[in-house]
């Protein structure tokens, strides 16, 4: 009998995305051209971040009839956003049918205090993380994907880094760890103990880890692909420059060759403007939106 | 032997595993002179598309069809059937082109339509086989020329052999099941010979 939800099939979508770009749209017209330029997939929103961090107040899902004007336009996944906590908004967009749902910073928390149980759903969700125990407790949660947080819509590259980085080295530590040693791993990363187990056994997160979060060259795109992402998302990066389709496609050679410097030299000849960056100095703690979630 | 796995996007990292624990080498190609020497080539899953695009601007396409065409196995999961069809329904993508079979792409629905199932393949023995489906495509109509190994129903073939092509629906890269890369290296095997 056919068995749908199960975490083969949730994780196994993660999988098939490896190596590829999924960008942030907020027209089919922008979908189109992502999907044209090579996208594995796109998440569809009704702002950028950088726009969304503009405009403040409270950010929430985006309008149904937004994600499935998106849908109907690409044949390639169709994620979408829901505020963390916010399980009703999960709901609905597993009943639009996207591909994947994002429990994102990006949006204002619903809740402070619990994450949704993402168990309790078929369709797979990915969820932001800036160290390994943040990590593996949304796995715990049922996550079926991870990225970095970064700091969403300031094409600023450094917190993705910091975030890669930091999962990238507590992986190493855990794996050069005798075994009596991970029960308390576990407890000072507050993160579940089956999970520490099996990052210790795999030599990696046991779900897809993408990069996220301040994307805005094919350069940072490859940078983070040869810190040990899988893949790359790049929100504000693409739509937010001066030429969205040549940047969309350049990003996209740059993932795919990210250990070949003649290729990325030549693919980011010539690509207009970058999107405006923030220096992360600027934005006040409690507005950088990767502090949201635990 | 040695197997070109198709690294431009996707699931190649599982496949070079299982080439790898079968006692083969595995080699990722990313560029034309990677294909040389390669007895035989894997078109992973992921999204066709994206690989169909990529093949295009990295000068994949034209070499793999032509040594596909002078006999070297291709074996295609997922994406990689649908590159590997003449037909994609409704679709002028990029391709392969070389299988006489017209594919569905996302022929079971969106991923919550996903699924894993237990099929059955006369040529791999008794033993039923785990089969991840994840957006997957079928193959919808079939010329006298391709052999049937694997079908849901009698509409939908997901996996299929013409030749030396192999095209499979669903992911056996994902579960332990060695089954269908044995039969795909048995497949290199005899074209060597």
């Amino acid at each position: 009998m056919a068995e749908t939800g199960t975490l083969k099939v949730k994780t196994g979508l993660a999988e098939m995305l490896k190596g590829g770009v999924i960008m942030d749209v907020t027209t089919p017209e922008q979908a189109k051209i992502a999907e044209e330029a090579g996208a594995c997939a796109v998440m569809a929103l009704e702002r950028v971040p950088a726009d969304i961090r503009a405009a403040g107040g409270v950010a929430r899902m985006a309008d149904p009839t937004v994600i499935q004007r998106i849908m109907d336009a690409v044949t390639i996944p169709v994620m979408a956003k829901a505020r963390i906590g916010h399980f009703v908004e999960a709901q609905i967009l597993e009943e639009l049918g996207v591909d994947y749902i994002d429990e994102s910073e990006v949006l204002t928390p619903a809740d402070e205090d619990f994450h949704i149980n993402k168990h309790e759903f078929k369709v797979p969700f990915v969820c932001g993380a800036r160290d390994l125990g943040e990590a593996l407790r949304r796995i715990g949660e049922g996550a079926a994907m991870i990225r970095t947080k970064g700091e969403p819509g300031t094409g600023n590259i450094v917190e993705a880094v910091r975030h890669m980085r930091r999962v990238m080295s507590e992986i190493r530590r855990i794996q050069n760890m005798p075994e009596e040693e991970l029960m308390t791993a576990a407890k000072e990363m507050r993160a579940p103990y089956e999970l520490v187990l099996k990052v210790k056994e795999l030599g990696r997160l046991p779900v897809v880890n993408f990069a996220a979060g301040g994307v805005a060259t094919p350069a940072d795109a490859a940078l983070m692909m040869q810190l040990g992402a899988d893949g790359v998302f790049v929100g504000s990066g693409i739509f937010k420059s001066k030429d969205p389709a040549a940047r969309a496609k350049a990003i996209v050679a740059a993932v795919t060759h990210y250990n070949e410097p003649k290729i990325l030299a030549e693919v980011s000849k010539d690509l207009g403007e970058a999107m405006p960056g923030i220096e992360i100095s600027s934005i006040e703690p409690h507005e950088r939106m990767q502090e949201r979630g635990w | 032997m040695k197997i070109g796995i198709l690294a431009l996007q996707g699931a190649f990292r599982e496949h070079r595993k299982v080439i790898e624990s079968l006692g083969h080498t595995a080699v990722e190609v990313r560029k034309p002179e990677q294909l040389e020497g390669v007895d035989g080539i894997i078109i992973p899953g992921g999204e066709s598309t994206t690989i169909g695009k990529l093949m295009i601007d990295y000068s994949l396409l034209e070499p793999i069809r032509h040594m596909a065409q002078a006999g070297t196995p291709i074996f295609g999961t997922c994406a990689g059937m649908v590159l590997l069809a003449k037909d994609i329904k409704g679709s002028d993508q990029p391709r392969l082109g070389l299988m006489d079979v017209s594919v569905v792409r996302n022929g079971f629905g969106r991923q919550v339509d996903s699924f894993e199932e237990d099929i059955n393949i006369d040529a791999l023995g008794e033993k039923p086989f785990r089969a991840v489906f994840i957006r997957a495509p079928y193959i919808e109509s079939i010329s006298p020329q391709v052999g049937i190994l694997a079908q849901l129903d009698r509409d939908r073939v997901v996996l299929a052999r013409q030749g030396n092509l192999l095209a499979c629906a669903f992911h056996p890269e994902l579960t332990d099941d060695k089954r269908i890369h044995k039969y795909f290296l048995q497949m290199v095997k005899e074209s060597k010979e």
